[in-house]
């Protein structure tokens, strides 16, 4: 078998690469994809961790159906709030959207 | 009779449903929203009964070994957090006095906000949502198996104590004539320390539970209560000091931020700034009885590793009572506003259970919690409705035209401006004279027989000792605290209800509404019979009935005290000494007058009025450092560094163009104009590059926070 | 364990999809390319599960993230079009730090996972994990019953939430 530490190493520039989107990209549905490819990771780790640590019970497969779960939420809701966002402002530029700012 | 068990549940959650349907459904109905939160507390009520009545009737192996219901929550890998109820002789006793308190505290919101009247509180649904939720959390609080639950019903009351205590800091401006801007102000202020002040308690509390868990993996009471996992906690050892005492003595931060213990008492006073109703709730049934609560029921850890007698941290509890029970005592012979005399006496109080704790004895401590809820209550009640109609006197006052004086800084709440009201309100003022009586601890009424449970407690272990050790010293500082109570009401009640009105508003003030004086009289009831309970000629039932909840711990052991008649007698000839005489001093009490404390006491006087200036040394020694903190990072970039620097190229552009005009027009150095203007821009932009508002920026200072977190790993 | 070299071949082809999608993803000028190396990267992290024995999970993998989530993100990318030009950088002025912190990152992750010992599982263990989904099915309604149910109502929220959100305005 492939020993784990691969598996872990490559979740983990999995992740970077997403963070990488996050931090850099101007565009919010390239965050979004970054946040993404983040959760992937996150997953991947997850059932390496359940094939190779705890094989007999299926916890880590069943956290990863929950990250799943909340990765369909938070890309609908992302997603939509983009949509709302550039109907009002006419703008997907993560940098234009600084309502926020003091 | 069992089957009531399973409705146990029900208790926290008809309260939350309540709440719930009021915020999301009724807000615009007014009527229908306090008789929800009314109806959904008395159900609450009924079952909590049952459940008393079961408890009772199922004999010692609920009383003592409890019921419960655990609930599998979270299950993480291979462990299941569990979390639940459960249902004791302890939690018995607390179900039978917290909802119905709260009941009548409800019914009596009703008529205090003024249902259906021309003054009506605009925010009256939310009142009542919010005193809903309060009492949710309490109950709660008392229902859950273990710590966890506890913490989060904590932190929901102290949400809503929050925005009760500012209750009236949000006015409706579209809609308000008067609106009383200080008042606004106060209870803003108030808020927030009450807020401020027992989250120092609340983090305290939280960081034992976060050692708690480390140590044992679980917050479920049944399981830390363990002799096993109490020895186990006892023989690790954390700066000095067994771990379980020092969890313990975190738990016990967190109780005196709730339970306003001194040092942390200063938000209790003040919180008096909202609606009566609340000040009973948070001073009677709820808020405050919760930190007790939470150092009765997990005394086993206050005591384990040692014997009862020298446990440091109970010694701790013991002491911190005293010194509290005696201060907040002295504190309230000096104020003038009627709620703060009790506040103070709350906390003189609160300051007796902790003292009965700190001894060792759960049963003590908790038996004066639950009478004290009961004629608390009952005086917050009948000061607030003393309050209520001295406003509506003052109004009459005002509509009559004799005074001139409308907004002279009349207070409602000042008792100098009162007096001769027993005439006016009669069925205020019996019920108040009951709550009197019972505070005091004259026989037969509920505090007697209560607070003299404490100090027998004491003195026995005095004799015992036979030392003028930490015991005798315990006992002391009750018996003075007592004749000092005594003292401050009847200094109250002369004030308020003998003597001649010493105001317009006195003059014409007028009883309140039957839907305030009846829980009055329900209440007076039990300030008279509720000593009962444990009165040692009955066989001390409640001893019998809550005294074993601990025994599994095989650390805390509940004995009786025998009734002793010195000590009572004691007690009782100082009460009575104390009463008549703060009666007999202030019955002629006039207007205007220099008050006869102030004249034999002097400075003493002014020392207590100021509360021994506590909150002016908090003043001095934290909120100022932080604020002056504050002020030099702000001089930093306005006056020393920033500014000056801004300044300097200002005047160096000035100079320069004074340069230029001399040179008259010859030499106009344009450049030299806009690359100051440049420089201030580049500077401004520099300073402002670390607000930038974009999420990336943020997130970025994220990443690398958590590069160095991983970063410092590599070199543990 | 012996490792087998077909398994070895496997993973590297599967690393390079993923991986190398991922890069596209956060690299491409034109963000539709960059939603189909999504897809690709998403297919990679599949084609893991399988060789994890993970076969349910792959399907759903399968379903969710490329059915559903990267459609979803090609549908927004296309609503929004237009709006970014090809030629203008697609990138923040930020980038260069963000990247010096991502690769810092990913060098002291793969040092703090080689540093520590995993407790991984007994060859016995491992060689008989268990695969069955009606094993996952009862878990799912048995100890995790009610983190599924909160699952069920977040993404009922969620559902409600988007539609609210993205619902043109009445004014």
């Amino acid at each position: 078998m492939i020993p784990l530490y691969w598996w872990l190493v490559v979740a983990a520039a999995l992740f970077c690469i997403g963070l990488y989107g996050v931090l850099s990209r101007k565009n919010a549905i390239g965050v979004l994809m970054g946040i993404e490819l983040m959760l992937n990771a996150v997953n991947v780790n997850l059932v390496a961790f359940w094939r190779y640590v705890t094989p007999q019970t299926l916890t880590g497969q069943v956290f990863a159906i929950f990250v799943i779960t909340v990765a369909a939420a938070e890309a609908a809701v992302g997603l939509a709030i983009i949509i709302a966002a550039y109907r009002r402002r006419d703008t997907v530029i993560v940098d234009e959207l600084d309502i926020m700012r003091w | 009779m069992e089957f009531f068990f399973n409705l146990v549940p029900l208790i926290p959650l008809i309260p939350l449903l309540a709440f719930a349907a009021i915020v999301l459904f009724t807000h615009r109905n007014n009527r229908l929203s306090s008789n929800i939160a009314i109806g959904g507390i008395a159900l609450s009520t009924l079952v909590s009964w049952g459940v008393v009545l079961a408890t009772i009737l199922a004999g010692e192996h609920v009383q003592v070994e409890g019921w419960e219901l655990p609930i599998p929550w979270l299950p993480t890998g291979t462990t299941v957090f569990n979390t639940g109820f459960a249902v004791d002789g302890f939690t018995a006793a607390m179900l039978f006095m917290v909802p119905f308190v709260c009941t009548m505290i409800f019914i009596y919101s009703q008529g205090y906000m003024n249902l259906g009247q021309p003054n009506q509180d605009p925010r009256y649904a939310r009142f009542f949502a919010y005193i809903s939720l309060f009492a949710a959390g309490m109950l709660g609080l008392v229902v859950a198996d273990n710590l966890l639950l506890l913490f989060i019903s904590w932190e929901v009351m102290g949400l809503c104590s929050y925005l009760l205590i500012g209750f009236w800091s949000f006015r409706d401006r579209d809609n308000e004539q008067h609106i009383d801007e200080a008042q606004v102000k106060r209870a803003r202020a108030a808020a927030l320390k009450a807020f401020i002040t027992t989250r120092v308690g609340d983090v305290l509390l939280f960081s034992g539970l976060a050692l708690l868990f480390s140590y044992t993996g679980t917050l479920t009471f049944r399981e830390i209560f363990r002799p096993d996992m109490l020895e186990h906690l006892g023989s690790i050892s954390l700066l000095g000091m067994p771990a379980v005492t020092v969890i313990a003595l975190l738990a016990f931060g967190g109780a005196v931020g709730k339970s306003a213990q001194f040092p942390l008492h200063v938000w209790l006073p003040d919180a008096m700034e909202g609606p009566t109703p609340v000040s009973a709730l948070i001073h009677a049934a709820t808020m405050v009885a919760a930190g007790v609560y939470l150092v009765a029921r997990m005394l086993p850890l206050f005591v384990a590793g040692f014997e009862t007698a020298n446990a440091p941290a109970l010694q701790w509890v013991a002491v911190i009572g005293a010194i509290t029970a005696f201060f907040g005592a002295t504190i309230g012979l000096a104020q003038d506003d009627i709620k703060r005399v009790l506040a103070y006496s709350t906390i003189s109080q609160l300051g007796y259970m902790m003292m009965g704790l700190g001894l060792g004895s759960l049963v003590a401590g908790i038996f004066h919690l639950l009478t004290h809820a009961f004629f608390k209550a009952l005086l917050f009640l009948g000061s607030g409705s003393v309050i209520h109609g001295m406003e509506h006197g003052h109004h009459a006052a005002g509509a009559h035209g004799q005074t001139s004086q409308h907004d002279d800084g009349f207070s409602a709440n000042d008792m100098k401006t009162m007096g001769g009201l027993r005439h006016k309100m009669p069925r205020t003022f019996w019920p108040y004279m009951a709550g009197t009586l019972a505070l005091v601890g004259i026989v037969p009424f509920a505090g007697f027989w209560s607070k003299d449970e404490i100090l027998a407690e004491a003195f026995q272990r005095w004799q015992e000792s036979g030392a003028l050790g930490l015991p005798f010293w315990v006992w002391l500082a009750g018996t003075l605290g007592a004749l000092i109570t005594a003292l401050y009401m009847g200094r109250q009640i002369a004030l308020v209800f003998w003597g001649e009105p010493r105001h317009e508003a006195a003059t014409h003030a007028h009883e309140s509404p039957n839907s305030m004086t009846g829980p009055l009289m329900v209440l007076a009831v039990f300030a008279l019979i509720g000593g009962l309970a444990n009165a040692p000629f009955l066989g001390s039932p409640l001893h019998h009935f809550m005294g074993g909840v601990h025994e599994a711990s095989e650390v805390v052991h509940s004995a009786t005290v025998s009734f002793n008649f010195a000590v009572a007698g004691l007690s009782t000839v100082v009460a009575l000494l104390g009463l008549l005489g703060g009666w007999a001093i202030y019955r002629n009490y006039r207007a205007g007058e220099v008050e006869p404390f102030q004249r034999w006491l002097g400075p003493i006087f002014t020392l207590l009025r100021n509360k021994y200036y506590v909150d002016e040394l908090y003043q001095l020694v934290i909120i100022r450092p932080v604020v002056w903190l504050a002020d030099q990072v702000f001089n930093f970039d306005n006056r020393w560094v920033v500014d000056p620097l801004v300044n300097l190229v200002g005047a160096v552009g000035r100079a320069a163009a004074d340069i230029s005009l001399l040179f008259d027009k010859v030499a106009v150095d344009s450049g030299l104009v806009e690359g100051t203007a440049k420089a201030f821009n580049a500077f401004g932009g520099w300073l402002r590059q670390t607000q930038t508002g974009r999420v990336q920026n943020y997130l970025l200072v994220v990443a690398v926070t958590v590069l160095m977190l991983l970063g410092l790993y590599l070199y543990l | 364990m012996p490792t087998n070299v077909v398994q070895i071949v496997v993973f590297a082809i599967l690393t390079l999809m993923t991986l190398g999608g991922g890069l596209g993803v956060v690299s491409s000028r034109n963000l539709f390319h960059g939603a189909l190396f999504l897809v690709l990267s998403f297919a990679g992290v599949v084609g893991y599960y399988v060789l994890l024995d993970a076969g349910f999970l792959a399907a759903v993998q399968l379903l969710i993230y490329i059915g559903a989530i990267a459609i979803l993100i090609l549908f927004a990318i296309m609503l929004s079009r237009g709006l970014m030009s090809q030629r203008q950088s697609q990138r923040n002025e930020q980038w260069w730090i963000a990247l010096l912190v991502v690769v810092l990152t990913f060098v002291v992750l793969a040092v703090v996972l080689w540093q520590v010992d995993w407790p991984v599982a007994s060859d016995q263990a491992l060689a008989s994990p268990s695969v069955a989904i009606s094993q996952l099915g009862q878990e799912l309604l048995g100890p995790y019953v009610i983190p599924f149910e909160v699952a069920s109502v977040l993404l009922l929220v969620a559902l409600v939430g988007a539609v609210i959100l993205a619902r043109e305005t009445e004014t």
